[in-house]
């Protein structure tokens, strides 16, 4: 048995230690806004957070994220009210919305290191993850105004 | 289009409540009283409920394209009800829905504008007439707004759903008055999409998200060499694995592609994946175990010294005799590649008895549960009133959930187990196993008159056959006319015109890729109408304006285009420009981009200039988002490696051996969109063929190189 904190609810799953977490939180625990896009680490889609921190569950172990706090797209917030999740609204950043969960994972890491990112700043933070759709433009901007909206405090 | 009446129903569902569906039949129907029961061929698009809901179906499956508001938009214009305020429920193959549900071909706009409109107004002049009769009042002195319907004298005011024992009793017009464009609410506004909200916070259900209590898990391995088949296997190890429960063998059919595959069934999709690498499998490869890509596009360039057939031949190419220095040819070769939509293929299926219940994305829920030739249904022997689909949001679709492959092969193995399995490919598996975009070579010849006019053009295609890939009957004596996409629709005027195919035998599944061939045969023809204007010593608009005297709707972009771009202006030295346009089936769009050459030779896409023309437009900013979106699938088709074959196994694997663009590569870009009236054009698509022809146009202008060959390396030019 493991004990896992997601989105600072308790779960016990029996498991292969070996199992990747994302599939731990998909298909044990059943939360499904975390998404399998490569299983390698190249798409970012399955972001989530250990400890403050962006991982990719598709290659973390699940043991690893024993004893430590795992925050998924459903725990981004409560209200679906993060400043980036307003920003994505305002902005219409998703098409498919398959990999938005990943990529607004990451977008919440950089923004928390640097409240105030150039485009280079978001580059840099963003091109693990691919938009097989090209809202890329879009994420840049809506994380601009997440910076702002979070600056003024809104 | 097949004669259309517009229809009301009124059911009772139960309780206090009743319900009043409205929508259009496809068959003329004799019936003189609204029926109870939902008649045949009878597609509701509207419902009113007594309990004040009003709920509108989208019959065109969500995967990025925003049809789930565009469609619902459409119907809630004319209907008089925000799109806040009524429910939108993506169909799922019901068959009283109708057999259009799928969503393909950039059509779900251009092909219902007016239709759904339409569907819209003759509900709402219905609510009207049933309110005015009740009231005693002229009809002329009611309007309807936010599913109200109001009288203007005494501003009395009643809602749909208080009028439904009216308005059931009445047929719905079928030549409704539709709006005045200049009172939309919602078509051409922005509009915010409904299911934004749902992809921020991780409640939107993909078909891979999907579960069904008590579900298993399958991976299956297929034969690496595309092509082979199963010869046998031993399960012997994998079954050792616990969790494990169960290992079949499950056939696979797209068009004329069959395979069987081994699959493992197991308590998660981990086991499933674990034990997958302990089958020990032997494969009958069929001889294509030696198909390479370095033979095959050897082949094509063989090929091109044929005649090939003849699609088009207009004027007298033949008798013209010029002279060779009046003459230009050009060969231009473009690669495979992978769909890669990001949510991997996957599917849910449950077999009890005659009964198949089927949780997925797909584009196609009318193939799933439709009784057509070529549906599910005749490839896994149920009948099609025994299946039942429960359709997803798509992540991603660019084409390759037009096919139903993956869920044949789901419902081939859920048919051995009696609980439900969902089944995952990997991302290894959804790059591997195709279906692919085929690549096309071109051959191209251009002729001036000696007054230096273009008098001649030449295409012949030579590539694979998609209808010959996907259907059992395609004749091979016949031009595939997928494969010549768009040739002929260019409104360039050219006195003669020949367009031929030759066709090469070819045993990998291909397949529409977003955009279909225009997305490689656009590159050849565009940059080849740029070989022409440099031949002509002209500037590369210019010249295209030359060919374009007549009024068309090619001209009208590139004007707007040259005026947007600023393409008049000249570019400092190490910068250089380009243009190409493209009309097709889907529609029209027209670029110009613009580029950096840098003194490590290297080239920076700066900026991209698009300009796509609509006819009428619903929602405007996601018609800029799809256009984006498609300029960074064009982009990354045009620089990064496609799909290659060698040992009959495919060379690329996942993202590490086949990129796809990053945020850190997108130009600018700006879009520009053209609604004037006239023909409805599509949306999805038309952004994606100018690009790369504008692109290497665009580097010919910056450094004199000449760019033949797809995909081309833009770090080293």
């Amino acid at each position: 048995m493991i004990t896992l904190n997601v989105n600072q609810k308790s779960y016990k799953v029996d498991v292969d230690p070996n199992m990747p977490l994302l599939w731990v939180i998909r298909d044990v625990i059943g939360l499904t806004g975390t998404k399998y896009g490569c299983g390698v680490a190249q798409c970012g889609a399955c972001v989530v957070h250990l400890d403050g921190e962006a991982v990719r569950s598709c290659v973390t172990k699940v043991s690893r994220a024993e004893g430590k706090k795992i925050v998924t797209i459903e725990g981004l917030s409560q209200h679906n009210d993060h400043p980036l999740q307003r920003a994505w609204q305002e902005i219409d950043v998703p098409q498919c919305g398959y990999c938005h969960s990943g990529q607004l994972m990451s977008a919440a890491v950089l923004l928390r290191e640097n409240p105030n990112p150039t485009d280079k700043d978001i580059d840099a933070a963003m091109a693990g993850n691919i938009c097989r759709c090209g809202t890329y433009l879009r994420i840049r901007k809506a994380i601009h105004l997440a910076a702002e909206m979070q600056r003024k405090g809104k | 289009m097949t004669p259309v009446s517009r229809r009301a129903f009124i059911r009772n569902t139960g309780g206090a409540s009743i319900a009043l569906w409205l929508g259009v039949s496809y068959d003329s129907y004799g019936g003189k009283t609204p029926d109870a029961s939902l008649a045949k061929n009878f597609t509701p698009y509207i419902l009113v409920e007594s309990n004040g809901n009003i709920t509108i179906y989208n019959t065109k499956p969500e995967m990025g394209q925003g049809t789930f508001q565009s469609i619902p938009a459409l119907i809630a214009e004319e209907f008089e009800v925000s799109l806040d305020q009524v429910i939108i429920k993506q169909s799922n193959g019901e068959k009283e829905l109708g057999n259009a549900q799928r969503a393909g071909g950039s059509s779900s706009i251009r092909n219902n504008y007016t239709d759904l409109r339409k569907i819209g107004a003759s509900a709402r002049e219905v609510f009207i007439t049933a309110a005015s009769t009740k009231w005693g009042v002229d009809v002329a002195s009611c309007y309807a707004e936010n599913g109200k319907v109001i009288h203007k004298q005494s501003n009395r005011k009643l809602a749909y759903a208080d009028l439904l024992e009216e308005a059931s009793k009445l047929e719905l017009p079928k030549e409704p008055k539709l709006k005045d464009p200049k009172d939309f609410k919602i078509l051409g506004k922005r509009i915010k999409r409904p299911d934004v909200a749902l992809k921020t916070n991780g409640k939107a259900e993909f078909g891979i998200d999907a579960q069904v209590p008590g579900m298993l898990y399958a991976s299956v391995e297929r034969c690496p060499v595309i092509g082979g088949t199963l010869k046998s296997f031993d399960a012997g190890e994998a079954l050792k694995i616990p969790g494990v429960e169960k290992v079949v063998e499950t056939e696979k059919i797209m068009g004329r592609h069959h395979s069987v595959g081994v699959a493992v069934i197991a308590n998660s999709y981990w086991t499933a994946l674990q034990a997958r690498k302990k089958l020990k499998i032997e494969w009958d490869t069929k001889g294509f175990e030696t198909f390479n890509s370095v033979d095959f596009e050897n082949r094509l360039r063989e090929l091109a010294k044929e005649e090939g057939i003849i699609d088009k031949n207009t004027g007298a190419i033949e008798t013209l005799n010029l002279p060779k220095e009046n003459i230009v040819d050009a060969f231009y070769e473009t690669p495979m590649a992978a769909h890669h939509t990001l949510e991997p293929m996957n599917c849910i299926a449950q077999v009890k008895g005659d009964q198949v219940e089927i949780w997925t994305s797909t584009q196609v829920p009318s193939s799933v549960t439709g009784n057509g030739a070529n549906d599910l249904h005749k490839q896994i022997g149920f009948s099609p009133d025994n299946i039942k689909l429960h359709a997803k949001f798509i992540g991603g679709g660019l084409g390759r959930r037009l096919y139903i492959d993956f869920i044949i092969e789901a419902v081939n193995i859920a048919k051995q187990t009696d609980k439900p399995v969902k089944v995952i490919w990997s991302r290894e598996d959804t790059t591997e196993f195709g279906p692919f975009r085929p690549m096309t070579f071109s051959q191209l010849k251009g002729g001036f008159s000696d007054d230096g006019k273009l008098v001649a053009f030449e295409h012949k295609v030579i590539s694979p056959s998609y209808q010959e890939s996907m259907r059992t009957d395609f004749d091979k004596t016949k031009v595939d006319k997928t494969m010549v996409e768009g040739i002929g629709e260019q409104a360039y005027e050219i006195p003669n015109i020949k367009t031929s195919f030759v066709r090469a035998d070819f045993h990998i599944p291909v397949a529409a890729w977003r955009s279909v061939t225009s997305s490689t045969i656009s590159f050849p023809h565009e940059c080849f109408i740029d070989e022409l204007a440099y031949k002509a010593k002209k500037d590369p608009m210019d010249f295209r304006m030359e060919l374009l005297s007549k009024p068309s709707d090619t001209k009208r972009v590139l004007q707007k285009l040259r005026e947007v771009s600023s393409w008049d202006k000249p570019l400092p030295k190490n910068k250089g420009r380009g243009v190409a346009q493209w009309e097709f089936f889907a529609g029209l769009c027209a670029q110009a981009v613009e580029v950096t050459y840098n003194e490590d030779r290297s080239i920076k896409v700066d900026k991209v200039y698009a300009v796509i023309d609509l006819g009428e437009v619903v929602s405007p900013d996601n018609v800029k988002n799809q256009v984006e979106g498609a300029i960074v699938m064009a982009l990354g088709a045009a620089i990064k490696p496609g799909i290659t074959f060698d040992k009959g196994v495919t060379m690329q694997h996942n993202f590490y051996d086949n990129p796809l663009i990053r945020i850190n590569e997108v130009p600018e870009i700006e879009v520009h969109i053209l609604a004037e009236g006239g023909k409805v054009k599509g949306v999805g698509e038309p952004g994606l063929p100018p690009f790369a022809p504008a692109l290497a146009n665009a580097i010919f202008a910056a450094t004199g190189k000449r760019i033949r060959k797809m995909p081309f390396d833009i770090k080293s030019v």
